[in-house]
């Protein structure tokens, strides 16, 4: 009876949660463990692997390439990261209120996050084309001599912030805006009948309230920036002479135009380190800021 | 709340300002793209740039789809990002009604390697996966497009935390009844999951139609098995200065995926919300 039960008990895990689970080992946990070991070596993907130790990472210490790409990241993100929060969180505090047509304007803020990175870093890679885009256009009109954009050693991150920023605000708005719907209308009214002015109100009682869907946001946003890729690939190339590069750029060329998968596997378990110890300190101080009702 | 009190229509009608505003700047940008591809050469580098296409020109889409197989292209990115999703969807499912709903040795630890994997980015293990798919001979083929993106941690996550949250009376009940896990799992706590199921779906979809990193690599021999945005970024090599026919190549691309957001954007907006609350 017991054997029959075990028995079918087996068959359900090996039918339901086999597939799934060999296929994590396959695609995701695997490759995991084999970058590691790929970084421990010097290959081209043609002859056979040299082992060097940690010889890949010890010359990523002095790769100037390899820390431009990580301080670009950094870059990017801290020019990304506030300026998306702030915009998506006041677009949400605007639809929060009770104004027509919300179902609209959400709809229409939301429709850049439905097309493709590789269409709106076209998009804006015209619309900020230094001499016949509408951007620089417009600022000529302001008698301003518009900069060079993503041809710009200096602009080429900014032009990427733009285009991100752009892209993502309408996915932080429906995702702060949901969290504001859930803040109890009670409470609100309550602080307006103590004699709390708006602001008051805001600071208090909403950002509070707020911050689990505040802290999803930026954990989401940390992680999906560091590995920022398509949006460069397509507006700079990491150019112009390497000035905009980024770090999965960096192990894309390595392991495709330069064939050295060591290295460039080497510069992933950087990579992944970085965004493991950026979450961990992220979860660690989440009791400090994060207020769960 | 405060406009109750009173001065309700000026600052309304400043909130409609600012929001009218905020869409033009969404929008603008596409309708901008709209009049480019539909502009020709000579009109598309005109500054000031004129407001219409003067004159108005359906070439470049012709263009567009003489330098590239751009239907073959469509085909190939709808049905791997149908294809994905629905095994991604089946996938998640049953192995989060394994961790939610059978007992088993080894369980937590098992689930713990999922929730490792969370962790993971698929940009970090992209050496090995290159690797693995040539050994399997699976470089440049539909195979090797689909396999690494059909287990996500994070929707065997979202569901797992789905079947959590249903009374456990409801199959126990079920069980009692004579039924089987299968039965249980199709018939009774599935349907049960919906609003997760389409929050899954939405972010499925949305990730393998846009996914770009991946394709660019295993797909770089040949344009048989290319997607739609791999296509359009070869493109734009192609016509480095005609940006009409880039835009027109661009608004091709989003046109499927603008058309099924235009009908189900409630629906769509609704799941996305729907994760930061209960992901």
């Amino acid at each position: 009876m017991v054997g029959a039960k075990g028995w079918r008990k087996a068959g359900i895990i090996s039918v339901f949660l086999a597939p799934s689970l060999v296929c994590l080992l396959a695609f995701s946990l695997g490759p995991m463990i084999a970058t590691a070991w790929v970084s421990a070596h010097e290959w081209n993907l043609i002859r056979a692997p040299h082992f060097v130790g940690f010889g890949n990472y010890r010359e990523l210490l002095h790769d100037e390439k390899f820390q431009r790409a990580l301080t670009n990241t950094v870059y990017y993100l801290a020019g990304y990261l506030p300026l998306v929060m702030i915009g998506g969180l006041a677009l949400a505090l605007l639809l929060n209120k009770r104004v027509r047509f919300v179902g609209l304007f959400r709809a229409l803020y939301f429709l850049p996050v439905v097309t493709s990175w590789v269409v709106v870093s076209l998009l804006w890679k015209w619309l900020l084309h230094p001499k016949d885009g509408v951007v620089n256009w417009a600022l000529s009109m302001f008698g301003i001599h518009g900069p060079g954009w993503w041809t710009s050693r200096t602009w080429a991150i900014p032009s990427v912030i733009l285009a991100s920023v752009w892209k993502d605000l309408g996915f932080v708005m429906v995702i702060l805006l949901a969290g504001l719907q859930a803040i109890p209308e009670t409470l609100q009214e309550a602080a307006l009948l103590d004699g709390a002015t708006s602001l008051q109100r805001l600071r208090l009682v909403t950002l509070p309230l707020l911050t689990p869907s505040l802290f999803f946001v930026i954990i989401i946003s940390l992680i999906n920036g560091f590995q920022v890729f398509d949006q460069v690939w397509v507006m700079t190339g990491g150019g112009p002479a390497g000035s905009s590069t980024v770090v999965v750029e960096q192990i894309v060329k390595n392991t495709f135009s330069y064939g050295r998968a060591g290295y460039a596997s080497a510069q992933s378990i950087v990579l992944f380190a970085v965004i493991l110890i950026i979450t961990a300190i992220q979860l660690r101080t989440q009791k400090r800021w994060v207020f769960y009702a | 709340m405060r406009d109750r009190i009173g001065s309700r229509r000026p600052r309304a009608f400043g909130l409609y300002v600012v929001l009218v505003f905020g869409a033009l700047v969404m929008i603008g940008p596409f309708l901008w793209m709209v009049v480019a591809s539909l502009k020709t050469d000579r009109n598309i580098q005109q500054i000031p740039p004129t407001l219409l296409p003067d004159p108005a020109t359906g070439r470049n889409y012709g263009r567009v789809v003489d330098a590239f197989p751009f239907w073959r292209f469509t085909v190939n990115s709808l049905g791997l990002s149908l294809t994905s999703t629905l095994l991604q969807l089946i996938l998640a499912s049953t192995a989060a009604y394994c961790f939610a709903r059978i007992q088993f040795k080894g369980r937590e630890i098992v689930f713990g390697l999922y929730l490792a994997t969370m962790m993971i980015p698929q940009q970090v293990v992209i050496v090995p996966l290159f690797i693995e798919m040539r050994n399997l001979h699976l470089v440049d083929t539909y195979a090797g497009l689909l396999l690494p993106t059909l287990v996500s941690s994070f929707g065997t996550f979202l569901m797992r935390q789905a079947f959590l949250g249903l009374p456990k009376d409801l199959d126990e009940a079920a069980f009692v009844d004579g039924a089987g896990h299968i039965r249980v799992f199709f018939q009774i706590l599935l349907p049960l999951t919906a609003p997760a199921l389409a929050t899954f779906a939405v972010f499925a979809f949305m990730a393998s139609w846009n996914a770009f990193l991946w394709p660019l690599v295993i797909t770089a021999g040949s344009q048989t098995h290319m997607t739609l945005p791999v296509g359009l970024s070869r493109l734009q090599g192609r016509f480095t200065t005609n940006w009409n026919v880039v835009m027109a190549g661009a608004l091709i691309t989003i046109a499927p995926i603008v058309t099924f957001y235009a009908f189900t954007q409630r629906w769509v907006i609704r799941s996305v919300a729907f994760s930061g609350t209960k992901g």
